[in-house]
């Protein structure tokens, strides 16, 4: 058999000497099947109504599932294993999970909004208990008895009191019809499908809820696991990214001379201001785009100062607006107040800055098959947006995602393999791009930032009567969290294709933070245009883990906490006065039993008169069924303005828990990298660059900076649908540590991140 | 042992698991590989291209590169070991840690030219499924990780350090750590990890 590099199967094995990721995922019974479709230069496409698009047998008894999702380092691979193996009666070691590879699995849109176990297991749920109820059809058929006479376990099947009567799975597996329907419906993060067979009731679970150990980790402790900057293919070649010296500036001149020099390196790829370097080795692509000599027109000043980036969201013409909520009365409301509270609350762009800064293979066939291995967290949608750039059918692109870093939602993994698309086309080779840190730091997109202004009536008695809420914020989707189009990637801007898909995404109460029942409330978000937001822009603005939640958040809990000290009452109590959700209020009542809560008014009256002041505060988080009660405990230093966050509990309810050990990892991870985000991240900028290059300029928290003590406590509600944990637990994290620096000193933070600068400044001015 | 399955696991040795074609690649990848050359496009110059010998994981290589080329580059693309990783190559986030003579150093600042002689040990060498170094145990066992990418540099310089100090207080902890990264936030896993881990070694150096 040949593939369409001329060379045998065989061959191919040999001289790979790295990872055979394309085969990888095949199992021989299938492979067949792809080695044709390569041939053809076609790719298959999972038909969602077949059953074995979502799960085969096979003879030796491994169970096989085929996901859109993918595993962005939280565990849902093993999590899958589990909800799989629940529902067959079979341990989750048996279960293979093949995740993201486009020719092999079914649009599931993707991992998005910690939706993959809430919305992307119910597939394959549906697709297992279908597959239980024919093992068990089989089986019956076998032995001559009603299913009802049947048992199982491990995924052995055999007839109650009678051991002689036993078949595997296995055993029974080439005798599945293959050509088993179930019926579809919805699509992309929403396809669903059902056959025969209904899912267990999850009271009688005994595999999911188990904590089960991570089903990856072994393979990368002991440093095996392959990530996508492990991929090798035959004939590769490296490529390195010469951005533009500044926004906005056009390619004047480029000096090959500068490099000829360099042994390995092999070509510049230039496509109006889209710059590559492509040498044979690695090491020459990073000094070629280092010693590479180009020339870019004069900055334009497409930015404006730092220091006016909050003053420019607040006077800029929003380019779109919207009520997003109106209850009752809240002009009248607030004129009659007897007294009112105002603030306002800044949050900064923030980066994902990923471990790896980002790393794509692409080997771009234009007459064949094109394929791209990418970490990008929504393999589909690249897929699509790859087969525009290239102006080629979709069927003649495969993108097969392999495990990158944890991407936190969508940092630039997708630029890379746009970058690496081109760079394969123009050599007619495969093409491995691997992003340096500025890649990403500076270059890579952003979260947006955000201001907010909110306002609250009070009557005579301290009871709220109104709120009125505005944000004004960069879109979270002006450039697509969904990566579907051409113009979606950066390099599609180098070369002048207008960004595509962009969308105005509004800051909603209620769905970013937590809906308190106010008789008169008022919401409304103003969307307001990007810098140089029609063409390639290093302050480009997407999805950040939690899109818009933690500023959201920051700025309505710490509101909460400025109202519950204007009115002299514990900040639990208020917030219980104006929420009738019992959830909310028990994830609230769980971290302030776990914490030791102290019931009093903030600020704390005796604060001592030592350098260092300690607070204590909680906040709330709400997102789409998860329940998140965050306590944070600080200290600050009152000479230096350092703050140090000591302790963090946070009370977590997302339903059904399907692994507690998994879950805690998930939680203990949001929390100390909100905190990060809460006490040191902003992305820095001039006129005319983004200067956070680095660690340095956009340092994150290390070690030192970790609580001596995080406590999670799980709420488990078996009885509720899982509703996400992947990025929940981030969301209150901002405003519990802002409402403990004001508990621990009277002074309100306002503006993330709390600087040890900013910090100090708020205590003079105090 | 060779590497198990689709790059994912190494936990079973069920060879329905391991998804073939990988496994067969890395059986011919078991040979020694003792010169490694490359060979492609000769022609555009050799101008720093040297010969150097390295020990790595207490093999000897013999590899052809440009004297200046970071360790880094070599270990993974020329020896194709997958660790140590990219992270900034900048010296700032650790991801690339290997130990040299036992002493974790960044590979990305490391010139190759400046390794010869030295005994250079990466991830891969610490130990096997069969038989863990009692930090990569540790690891496993506290579930230590999210993504993992940076792993590599927190697994060696935990060996390192309780090589040499079994008993690290809080600031010598903090010595080791601080030039590490971990996005995903997982310090809290990877203390735990670590005290483990120094329980686990003296008891087992008492034994």
């Amino acid at each position: 058999m040949s593939s369409k590099t001329g060379i045998s199967r065989r061959d191919f094995v040999k001289s790979a000497s790295g990872l055979l990721i394309g085969f990888s995922l095949i199992d021989s019974s299938i492979a067949p099947e792809f080695m044709a479709a390569a041939q053809r230069g076609a790719v298959t496409d999972p038909k969602a109504a077949r059953l074995d698009a979502w799960l085969r047998v096979q003879p030796d008894g491994i169970v096989r599932v085929f996901t859109g999702k993918v595993d962005v380092g939280v565990g849902l691979e093993t999590a899958l294993a589990q909800i799989v193996a629940e529902e067959l009666d079979l341990s989750p070691d048996r279960v293979v999970v093949v995740m993201g590879d486009t020719s092999v699995t079914t649009d599931q849109g993707g991992t998005s909004a910690s939706s993959s176990i809430a919305q992307g297991a119910r597939p394959l749920r549906n697709a297992a208990a279908a597959a239980r109820v024919l093992l068990m059809q089989l089986a019956s058929r076998r032995f001559g008895t009603s299913i009802d006479e049947l048992q199982v376990r491990n995924g052995i099947i055999n007839v109650k009191g009678d051991p002689s009567k036993t078949v595997s799975y296995g055993d029974l597996a080439g005798s599945m019809d293959p050509n088993e329907t179930l019926k579809v419906s919805g699509n992309g993060g929403g396809v669903n499908v059902e056959g025969p067979g209904k899912p267990k009731d999850p009271s009688t679970y005994t595999v999911v809820g188990q904590p089960l150990p991570r089903l990856d980790l072994p393979a990368k402790i002991f440093g095996r696991f392959q990530y996508i900057t492990d991929v090798r293919v035959p004939g590769m070649l490296h490529g390195r990214i010469i951005r533009p010296a500044s926004v906005g500036a056009k390619l004047v001149h480029v000096d090959e001379d500068s490099v000829k020099g360099i042994p390995g390196y092999v070509k510049i790829v230039v496509t109006k201001d889209f710059v590559g370097v492509v040498a044979e080795n690695e090491w020459a692509a990073v000094r070629a785009a280092k010693a590479l000599k180009v020339t870019w027109s004069a900055p334009i000043q497409a930015f404006p100062e730092q220091k006016e980036l909050y003053e420019h969201l607040r006077s800029a013409t929003p380019k779109a607006s919207r009520e997003t909520l109106k209850h009752g009365d809240p002009i009248g409301a607030l004129a009659n107040a007897a007294k009112k509270l105002e603030a306002r609350y800044d949050f900064p762009f923030q980066s994902h800055s990923p471990m790896d800064p980002g790393c794509a293979v692409a080997d771009v066939h234009m007459d064949g098959l094109t394929t791209v291995w990418s970490g990008g967290q929504k393999p589909h949608y690249l897929q699509k947006g790859y087969a525009e750039l290239l102006g080629v059918p979709l069927e003649k692109v495969r993108v097969i995602w392999v495990e990158d870093a944890g991407s936190y939602g969508r940092p630039g993994y997708e630029d890379t393999g746009a970058d690496a698309v081109l760079l394969s086309q123009a050599m007619g080779r495969p093409v491995r791009v691997q992003w340096m840190r500025a890649d990403m730091t500076a270059w890579g997109r952003k979260g947006p930032a955000a201001s907010f202004d909110v306002i609250a009536g009070l009557d005579e008695k301290g009871g709220v009567t109104a709120v009125q809420f505005t944000s004004r914020a960069f879109s979270a989707a002006q450039i697509h969290f969904l990566p579907q189009t051409a113009g979606n990637y950066l390099a599609s801007e180098l070369i002048g294709m207008p960004i595509t898909g962009g969308a105005d995404e509004f800051i909603e109460w209620g769905n970013r933070a937590p809906a308190y029942a106010f008789e008169n409330l008022q919401a409304v978000a103003h969307v307001v245009a990007g810098f140089h937001d029609d063409g390639a822009s290093s302050l480009g603005t997407t999805h950040m883990r939690d899109p818009n939640g933690p500023a959201t958040t920051f700025a309505v809990e710490s509101f909460m906490d400025e109202l519950a000290a204007v009115v002299g009452t514990d900040p639990i109590e208020f917030r219980f006065k104006y929420m009738n959700d019992v959830r909310a209020r028990a994830v609230l009542t769980a971290a302030a039993e776990k914490a030791g809560w102290d019931t009093r008014p903030s600020p704390k009256k005796s604060a001592g008169t030592g350098d260092i002041v300690a607070g204590r505060s909680i906040a709330l988080g709400v997102r789409n069924g998860t329940y998140i009660g965050t306590v944070a405990e600080v200290e600050v230093n009152r000479r230096t303005g350092a703050v140090r966050v000591t302790r963090l509990v946070c009370a977590h309810d997302c339903g059904l828990i399907v692994n507690p050990l998994s879950l805690r990892g998930v939680i203990a991870g949001n929390l100390v990298q909100s905190m990060s985000r809460t006490l040191k991240e902003e992305v820095l900028f001039d006129r005319n660059n983004v200067t956070s290059m680095d660690w340095i300029a956009y340092p994150v928290a290390r070690w030192s900076d970790v609580p001596a003590q995080v406590d999670i406590v799980l709420l488990n509600h078996p009885e509720i649908a899982p509703s996400g944990a992947g990025e929940p637990s981030s969301r209150p994290t901002p405003a519990a540590i802002a409402n403990a620096i004001f508990d621990a000193t009277g002074v309100r933070l306002r503006q993330v991140p709390f600087t040890p600068v900013r910090v100090k400044a708020a205590l003079s001015s105090a | 042992m060779h590497q198990a399955g689709c790059g994912r696991h190494v936990l079973c040795d069920d060879p329905s698991r391991l998804d073939c074609l990988q496994r067969l690649s890395m059986v011919e990848r078991e040979v020694p590989t003792l010169v490694v050359q490359r060979t492609v496009f000769k022609e555009i110059g050799e101008a720093n291209m040297s010969q150097t010998s390295l020990n790595v994981n207490g093999q000897a290589h013999s590899v052809d590169v440009d004297s200046d080329c970071p360790l880094l580059y070599v270990l993974r693309d020329d020896l194709e070991l997958k660790n140590p990783r990219f992270g900034c190559g900048l010296g700032q986030c650790g991801a690339c840690t290997v130990l040299v003579d036992n002493v974790p150093m960044r590979s990305c600042q490391l010139p190759v030219s400046f390794l010869t002689g030295k005994h250079i040990v990466t991830l891969e060498g610490l130990g096997t499924p069969e038989k863990p170094h009692p930090v990569q145990k540790a690891f496993i066992e506290e579930q230590a990780f999210q993504c993992g990418y940076c792993l590599n540099g927190w697994v060696v310089t935990a060996k390192a350090l309780l090589d040499k100090n079994p008993n690290p207080s809080d600031r010598d902890l903090a010595n080791a750590f601080n030039g590490l990264v971990c996005r995903c936030g997982s310090y809290i896993g990877i203390l735990a990890a670590v005290r483990r881990a120094a329980q686990e070694m003296k008891t087992r150096d008492k034994r």
